[in-house]
């Protein structure tokens, strides 16, 4: 797909902007950057520069811009869409050593970071100073700056919302290498269109972000997990409504196969605390008193057990926390090495059809003869379902899997859902985009893109064609 | 099988300042938690519950709070909790603390099996387990990573022996102390909670034991005492060395010789 090769002469000319340490070019750049975390889309870029500062990028998109050559954006390539995949070649520039924590403002209760840093690295920083930041998507080393391109939201969402509420300032750099600042410390902003907004989520099509203001909540001093055994996953799953309904405020509210339980205690060596029921839900309930914990935690504990719940167990000290919630976060790579090659689908829907939704998936997998293991966000309707190839022939495997994916995408569709919950569209879900929001909408977006990257440049073939 | 288990209510943090004048933890406001070595032992007391039947009761030494400790045991599948509390226990070392809790397991009743952690988090000593086997004349053995198999009169178990781990045999009754991540403990149940309220602990002091002479516990009965404890020195003094490793090396040689390390 490289139709746009850059010369030899483009080539120095980057050398001369970037030192040698920092710049490699054709094959001195690793398989790694040729994909990222799922796999599927693949393609390398023909000169790869580890940035380090915003003037920097600025004057590499300067050149690039008026030489026309394609730029891609990566930070950890922990994304499964292929969104930051190079797959036209051209030039990427891989955020990671960008990875300072500039700032703490203890009075606006912000933080200022870097594109690099890592998600892990800022939770780590803000609990060390008393704060929380509340988006926690599974994929801890993640980079910042991928996290808001994708506007991943993670495990809190329902108590907290996802990434883009905790969004406060950006800055850009536009294709062309101007730099903008969006938005910035302050907490209400009426000032015209929101385009910090539209940055966040754009999967790096529209600008590139060097720096971030996030807003930080004070850390809650006390949570409690509860895990809740179901004996099958409809009763757990159709039991989230109601709990919601209880007004009990958990910060998440996760549910897990058995499963895919069995597939995180092979992969990490540890025994899960409890496999003996077929489903589980597992909720997190924060607080600043154990007694306001409890009370809320003990309200949705006794609707369990009323409702099916084979039991509530407590979830209390941290090294209980530890022994739930690693598996937890293991799940996406305890079912990747459980299969040969697998794709997924991270469709949102209304909480009142999460239920439906998995009755489907099992239906499909019965029907196509294919395992299809899932896990996800009960609380939020953002689900994780993966379709894996174990044994099957690649043609068959490619077969089963779009019909797959047009089956699942109709009936997410069915149900008032969306494409993505979180992980984006990239490369990978492009026509799946197009057909649920339609033409008009494809539309507006691309006026968007072309406003912001009238040649086409910054990310070309992602999110939309 | 009856099984007992011995647990121990400990500081919820590590963060705990020291007295320097009584030498003993300022446990006063600090929230409590059970020793973390002793969940291993309940799990490893419940999975053999499963595999042979029995009961498996649990008992710890303290104040009218470690009863919190007794019940999470109980929450957990244990089906009886024994309190040992008096104020003439208080101020206990090992020894006492050891001949204590063999007055009170003699108390409860003749157990199979007697499961510890192999230490607590607080007082770190690793001898209060194997003492008390010793104060009931049983065998014993430390560092228990799984209990293999029960047969009749002995039991098989794995012993961990840093560079190498043991199949022993031993005769009932036996006292074994369980190893860090020994097994995953099951979680305290809400449903048992509910169901349970807070029966199920039974509370017992000095009068209730055989010996009844008070100057076998507490302070009294303790041969050992702490001269001083105190936190240890912090040193944040720190030199940076930058440049290339060749001469970093170099540098980092340089000052182990001079500190006479190398």
């Amino acid at each position: 797909m490289n139709e746009r090769t850059l010369s030899q002469g483009q080539i120095s000319a980057l050398k001369q902007m970037i030192p040698e340490e920092r710049i490699r070019v054709g094959g001195q750049i690793g398989e790694d950057y040729s994909h990222d975390e799922l796999g599927g889309v693949f393609g390398y870029p023909e000169v790869l520069i580890q940035v380090m500062s915003t003037e920097e990028i600025s004057e590499i998109m300067k050149y690039a811009y008026e030489q026309e050559i394609p730029v891609v954006v990566r930070g950890a390539g922990t994304g499964l869409v292929g969104a930051a995949v190079a797959v036209e070649g051209g030039i990427m520039l891989e955020t990671t050593r960008m990875n300072h924590i500039l700032e703490l403002d203890e009075e606006n209760l912000t933080v200022t970071v870097e594109p690099g840093v890592l998600l892990m690295e800022l939770a780590q920083y803000a609990e060390e100073h008393g704060f929380l930041y509340p988006p926690d998507p599974g994929e801890k080393s993640a980079t910042i700056g991928g996290n808001i391109s994708t506007n991943a939201g993670g495990m809190r969402a329902v108590k907290y919302g996802v990434t883009r509420d905790y969004v406060r300032g950006l800055t850009v750099v536009l294709p062309d290498g101007t730099v903008v600042e969006l938005g910035g410390k302050i907490v209400k902003n009426s000032s015209g269109y929101s385009l910090k907004d539209l940055i966040i989520g754009s999967e790096g099509t529209l600008g590139i972000i060097t720096r971030a203001i996030l807003k930080l909540v004070p850390l809650p001093e006390k949570s409690v997990s509860l895990l809740v055994p179901y004996p099958e996953m409809e009763t757990a799953i159709a039991a989230v409504p109601k709990i919601i309904q209880l007004k009990a405020a958990p910060t998440a509210i996760e549910f897990m196969e058995r499963e895919v339980i069995l597939f995180a205690e092979d992969y990490l060596g540890k025994k899960f605390p409890d496999t003996d029921s077929a489903a589980y839900l597992l909720l997190t309930f924060d607080g600043n008193s154990m007694d306001q914990v409890e009370s809320e935690y003990e309200k949705v504990a006794k609707y369990c057990l009323d409702h099916g719940a084979v039991d509530v167990y407590i979830v209390d000290t941290p090294e209980r926390k530890e022994a739930v919630w690693s598996a937890r976060g293991a799940f996406l790579e305890a079912i990747k090495a459980s299969t040969t090659e697998m794709d997924e689908c991270d469709v949102v829907v209304p909480r009142n059809h999460v239920a439906d939704f998995i009755r489907y998936t099992h239906e499909l997998a019965g029907q196509f003869d294919i395992r299809i293991p899932s896990f996800g966000h009960a609380g939020d309707g953002n689900l994780h379902v993966y379709i894996c190839q174990d044994e099957l022939g690649e043609n068959e495997w490619k077969e089963k899997l779009s019909a797959l994916f047009d089956a699942m995408y109709a009936r997410a569709e069915e149900y008032g859902g969306a494409v993505s919950g979180e992980h984006g569209i990239g490369f990978a879900k492009r026509e799946y985009l197009r057909r649920q929001v339609g033409e008009t909408q494809i539309e507006l977006m691309r006026g968007i893109k072309k406003a912001f990257d009238p040649k086409g440049l910054l990310n070309p073939g992602k999110v939309i064609d | 099988m009856k099984i007992l288990v011995c647990i121990k209510q400990v500081p919820g943090t590590t963060a705990v300042e020291v007295d320097e004048k009584t030498g003993t933890l300022k446990r006063e406001g600090v929230e409590s938690k059970m020793n973390l070595f002793d969940l291993y032992a309940i799990e490893q007391a419940l999975i053999l519950k499963k595999q042979y039947g029995g009961t498996v009761d649990v008992i710890t030494m303290g104040p009218d709070q470690a009863r919190a400790v007794l019940m999470e045991a109980l929450y957990m599948g244990a089906d009886r909790g024994i309190l040992i509390s008096d104020r003439a226990l208080a101020g206990a070392d090992v020894l006492a603390t050891s001949y204590t809790l063999a007055q009170g397991i003699q108390w409860s009743g003749e157990y199979d099996l007697i499961l510890c952690g192999k230490q607590t988090t607080d007082g770190d000593t690793a001898q209060v387990g194997p003492e008390t086997a010793e104060f009931l004349g049983m065998e014993h053995v430390s560092n228990v990573l799984k209990v293999l198999k029960v047969e009749e009169g002995s039991l098989e178990v794995l012993e961990n022996q840093e560079n190498e781990v043991r199949r022993l045999q031993l005769p009932l009754p036996c006292l074994l102390t369980m190893e860090k991540d020994a097994n995953t403990p099951r979680l305290p149940s809400y449903k048992r909670k509910l169901e349970m309220g807070d029966r199920g602990v039974e509370v017992i002091s000095l009068k209730d034991f055989k010996d009844k002479d008070t100057s076998h516990y507490g302070a009294n009965g303790s041969p050992t005492r702490v001269e001083r404890i105190f936190p240890p020195e912090k040193n944040t003094a720190r030199q940076m060395y930058e440049g290339e490793p060749k001469d970093l090396a170099a540098s980092l040689g340089q000052l182990l010789k001079e500190r006479k390390f190398i």
